[in-house]
């Protein structure tokens, strides 16, 4: 069933419009509902809410005020924008699952010196990773402390998505000596993992 | 030092071994704990004389407060402001208290500078680093806030580093070289970052995918929660950035928010790049390098 409905925002202070258009676009299963707003942060703001929740959107300007018609097509899960960038076509970049602090089993020591190596070459290589994933004890690399911290800010300015499982920072204390990245959970992770057509896993 | 750099605080030479810096500011409530409000408000006062490479000496309260609302609450605001003042080294000298349905606070505050050492708008040279000092996004966080969007943990983290003085930050670049500074509040960091341009002549190529950004804040500037004051800024820069025709609505908006008690936006050369970068870890500053500075060319902010 298609429904319409009118959402008079005129008046209200930010962020109300936003939250009174999503309240009618939630109410609906499919259908229109149009905006009334007037100002412009209001139109920016609505128009843009509604279209990274994947619905159609036109605005006419009327007597002063703008009418910002939404169209809601079927149900979709509203998320706002993607996190997961898209895979670049025909460059499969590949992700990194490092569920260690070290690489391999046997003497810490040497296990440390191989992380900063693998890092090292990350970092310089043509072409950066799509994404690091730190899970477990890997999530100290990114924290304060770490040798391997430059490496890491370094293919975070080149683009490499850097994800510490929240999780786990909690686990070990970590959660404010985060110095790269960002924190993530394990739905992020995950996505990551199963979009990606090469993961790579360091444990 | 006058109005004609745009810098952070008037600075007069006293002698040429001191001048004073002088500097005002005070808001509406950003958080609802008068006590936490009171913290923020101080903090981002302070900040001025901070980024002028200063240290702050005496402030003075201004106050707008209704008389609807109990004693305590202006009580709460209050102490806030002087514990934030001590924790900078300042004295709370007095103040003035004006009947307004709004409340609002700040500090007028004097601090004291070496005029040889002042770091204003205006010695950014080409070669020179660009480094942040807080990540972005307390302007878009305390939208959602407001409708009681803003996910618990963007809230903290926003909290934080609006507490947060600048006085290590402030310290570090003094003794590390730079040679430009301002604070990120209300214009933005492309807003600020436009002012040191114009006053240093030269242009500042900020690196979009290196700009720190508090937790969630992407998701709410996605779900529509921009602070009108975002848009009046990207507005007001119309025509003055080159941007890439791909960046995203949310990133500008995010490059454009409104900071309150915002970081510090330092040029640094590159010689002392490293150094700086070391001290500032070693100060427990988060600092992040954010772009550089260019030759001027047809653009005073250029984004890559």
């Amino acid at each position: 069933m298609t429904e319409t409905k009118k959402v008079d925002c005129r008046g209200l202070a930010c962020p109300q419009p936003v939250i009174s258009t999503k309240k009618a676009l939630d109410s609906i299963g499919r259908g229109t509902v149009v905006a009334v707003v007037d100002n412009d942060t209001a139109r920016e703001n609505v128009a843009l809410f509604a279209k990274n929740s994947g619905h159609r959107v036109e605005v006419e300007k009327i007597e002063g005020n703008y009418h910002i018609t939404i169209t809601k097509d079927s149900p979709v899960e509203a998320g706002g924008e993607q996190e997961t960038p898209p895979l670049q076509e025909g460059r499969p970049q590949a992700v990194y699952l490092i569920t260690s602090n070290l690489v391999g089993q046997g003497s810490p020591d040497l296990g440390q010196v191989l992380m900063k190596s693998l890092m090292v070459t990350l970092s310089e290589a043509d072409q950066p990773p799509r994404a690091l994933l730190f899970l477990n004890t890997g999530v100290m690399l990114t924290c304060r402390g770490s040798a391997v911290l430059e490496q890491i800010q370094a293919l975070s300015r080149r683009g490499t998505d850097i994800i510490s499982c929240g999780t786990c920072l909690e686990y070990y204390k970590l959660k404010d000596k985060l110095e790269a990245g960002r924190p993530g959970n394990m739905m992020e992770i995950n996505r990551y993992m199963a979009e990606s057509a090469k993961v790579i896993t360091i444990a | 030092m006058g109005p004609e750099t745009s810098d952070d605080a008037a600075v007069y030479r006293l002698n040429d071994d001191l001048a004073i810096i002088q500097t005002v500011d005070f808001f509406t409530p950003v958080v609802d704990d008068p006590y936490l409000f009171g913290q923020v408000a101080a903090a981002n006062s302070l900040s001025d004389v901070y980024a002028m490479g200063g240290k702050p000496l005496l402030a003075l309260n201004i106050v707008c407060f209704p008389d609807c609302l109990p004693a305590e609450v202006l009580e709460q605001i209050l102490k806030g402001g002087a514990d934030k003042a001590a924790e900078a080294g300042a004295i709370i000298a007095g103040g003035h208290t004006v009947q307004d349905d709004v409340p609002k606070y700040g500090l007028a505050v004097t601090g004291l500078v070496d005029p040889r050492r002042i770091l204003s708008n205006a010695g950014a040279s080409p070669g020179d680093f660009l480094v942040l000092t807080k990540p972005l996004g307390t302007g878009i966080i305390n939208t959602a806030a407001k409708g009681e969007l803003a996910p618990e943990e963007s809230f903290r983290a926003a909290l934080e580093t609006m507490l947060e003085l600048n006085r290590r930050a402030s310290e570090v670049m003094a003794r590390c070289g730079a040679t430009a500074c301002t604070d990120i509040t209300g214009f933005g960091l492309l807003g600020h970052a436009a002012e040191m341009a114009r006053a240093s002549a030269v242009t500042l190529e900020i690196r979009t995918d290196s700009i720190p950004v508090l937790p969630g804040t992407r998701d709410l500037a996605a779900m529509g929660m921009i602070p009108a004051g975002a848009y009046a800024n990207r507005d007001f820069l119309a025509g003055q950035v080159d941007m890439p025709e791909h960046l995203s609505p949310v990133t500008t908006a995010i490059l454009f928010d409104p900071q309150t008690s915002g970081g510090l936006l330092i040029s640094v050369p590159a010689a002392g790049i490293d150094l700086l970068a070391g001290e500032m870890k070693r100060a427990g500053v988060r600092a992040k390098i954010v772009g550089r500075v260019r030759e001027k060319g047809p653009f005073p902010l250029v984004l890559i």
